[in-house]
């Protein structure tokens, strides 16, 4: 069993009403804006279940918004998150969508769009507690919580890629916790998502791109 | 250092000759990786936000975002001083605290879950009342905290705190039973009186189901923050007294969650059933058309 601290138990420190509603639908935002190159200028969320429901009266789109721009769980910004993404000419739109039932009661899909007119689309889930976990990226199922330093390979699905990343993160003397990889179908883009307990090391996406059959590579710091 | 029961929790207060809240803290040090000075640290930060989401309702009420509450906390404390006040120092002041901090919560505010946003005044609500009126220092706070820490995460580990799985007697009833062994540490009470005032709370709240008006974490919530820190208040007094209880904490959180998933999903945190459905809550809900 995964160790409850005192501070699971008188914590999360949030902007409230709800862990799950409010503190999730941050951690999500703001863990999927780091899968993105920044400036992100434009942002859709399609809000499933009850969150599809219940968002406005629990503000899942202030929070939602403002982990997008940044804010922590805990970050007062978040009620105003209207404002400021106005004022910092942040493009968003919120469509719930209640015909899709076969998902977590508390899904939002996000679509982000950076300046350079790259697109990225992330399905997150809030489990309660204001835990949460990453379930698709692009189309593709993955499973993530970005409680670990994390590294996400974008990959072509030949062999040889998986041997590369671990002998560059051994290279640089990381510990890898859990490694998986997870692709559409066989032979087309994949995602290897790497936890590590430690810190990365500076610059490590370097020589893990210097693949052929790698195409990106993310860095998110818990 | 580590405890799964409140059984083998007060076999470590016994061996060590500590109370709950330094075993707590021991806990936290040893399993957390951490030191004794990093966890006051942040335990003392717990405490000023708890502070803080308490005391900002009575300088600037706010609406809730569904609308259902705001300003309760404000009534209370003119209320009180106008010299109205039934209950008594401490209870009117607990209330009072309790049901601002789920006014700063409904509003978006900043507070700690404790152990959830819903039932979050209930921790800081009565400890706050108890320092006001007895002078007690923020350290001794502190401590209470991680009193009720320890109460919290065997109900997190052995049952649930979530309104989804077991109703408000898990969430408001938990946050009620960490605040009555607080409580009972903080006046001088042993750990076998603490755990005893943590089965009385839930003994007492048992069965209580989870029933938001539009599904919003307002209304009955606020109310039920009242009702926690009443709760917590007789259980600690009664456990103070000398007044054992039959049924051990351990017992009583196993038959929490046992009853908690045998409430029917209408009345757990879906809003379909209880106060939710009442006529007048549908009236001023209008989610379902």
């Amino acid at each position: 069993m995964a160790f409850i601290s005192v501070f699971d138990v008188l914590g999360p420190n949030m902007i409230g009403p709800s862990s799950s509603h409010t503190a999730g639908a941050a951690a999500i935002s703001f863990l999927a804006r780091k899968m993105i190159a920044p400036p992100i200028v434009k942002v859709e969320f399609t809000l499933y279940g009850s969150f599809a429901k219940t968002y406005q009266g629990h503000g899942t789109d202030r929070a939602l918004l403002g982990g997008l721009m940044g804010f922590e769980t805990d970050d007062t910004r978040i009620r105003s998150s209207f404002q400021i993404a106005q004022d910092r000419g942040l493009d968003y739109r919120f469509t719930p969508c209640t015909t899709e039932t076969e998902v977590h009661p508390n899904t939002v899909d996000i679509r982000m769009e950076n300046a350079a007119g790259q697109t990225m689309v992330v399905r997150g889930e809030s489990l309660g507690g204001g835990k949460v976990r990453i379930v698709r990226i692009n189309g593709v199922e993955v499973d993530f919580t970005g409680a670990y330093s994390t590294v996400i390979v974008v990959q072509q699905d030949k062999p040889g890629v998986v041997a590369h990343i671990t002998k560059v993160l051994s290279d640089n003397g990381v510990n890898i916790a859990f490694m998986r990889l997870f692709r559409e179908a066989k032979g087309h883009t994949a995602y290897t998502i790497v936890e590590s307990d430690g810190r990365l090391p500076e610059g490590v996406d370097v020589p893990l791109r210097n693949n052929p059959n790698v195409q990106d590579v993310m860095l998110l710091e818990p | 250092m580590d405890f799964k029961s409140s059984v083998e929790l007060l076999e470590l207060c016994r061996q060590t000759q500590c109370p709950i809240s330094e075993v707590m803290r021991r806990r936290e040090c040893e399993l957390g990786e951490t030191t004794r000075d990093q966890v006051d640290h942040r335990m003392a930060k717990v405490l000023e936000i708890m502070r803080a989401s308490a005391a900002l309702p009575l300088k600037k009420p706010s609406k809730s975002m569904g609308g259902l509450i705001g300003g309760e906390s404000k009534k209370l404390y003119d209320h009180a001083a106008r010299g109205k006040a039934i209950c008594g120092d401490i209870l009117q002041r607990a209330m009072t605290y309790a049901m601002g901090v789920a006014e700063v919560n409904a509003s978006m505010g900043l507070i700690v879950a404790a152990p959830t946003a819903g039932s979050a005044g209930i921790v800081p609500g009565l400890l706050l009342a108890l320092q006001d009126c007895y002078k007690i220092s923020d350290d001794r706070l502190v401590d209470a905290l991680f009193n009720a820490g320890a109460v919290g995460y065997l109900a997190m580990r052995n049952a649930t705190v979530a309104g989804a799985v077991g109703g408000c007697q898990a969430e408001v009833g938990v946050a009620a039973a960490m605040a009555a062994s607080a409580t009972v540490e903080l006046m001088g009470g042993t750990p076998e009186q603490c755990m005893d005032a943590g089965s009385t709370v839930l003994m007492n709240l048992l069965g209580l189901v989870c029933d938001p008006v539009g599904g919003l974490v307002e209304y009955p919530c606020q109310n039920r923050n009242a009702a926690g820190v009443a709760n917590a208040l007789i259980a600690a007094e009664l456990s103070l007294s000398g007044v054992k209880q039959l049924i051990p904490f351990d017992e009583m959180l196993e038959t929490m969650y046992a009853v908690g998933r045998r409430i029917p999903i209408e009345l757990r945190e879906t809003a379909l059933g209880g106060c939710a459905a009442t006529p007048s809550a549908c009236a001023r809900c209008g989610g379902c058309g």
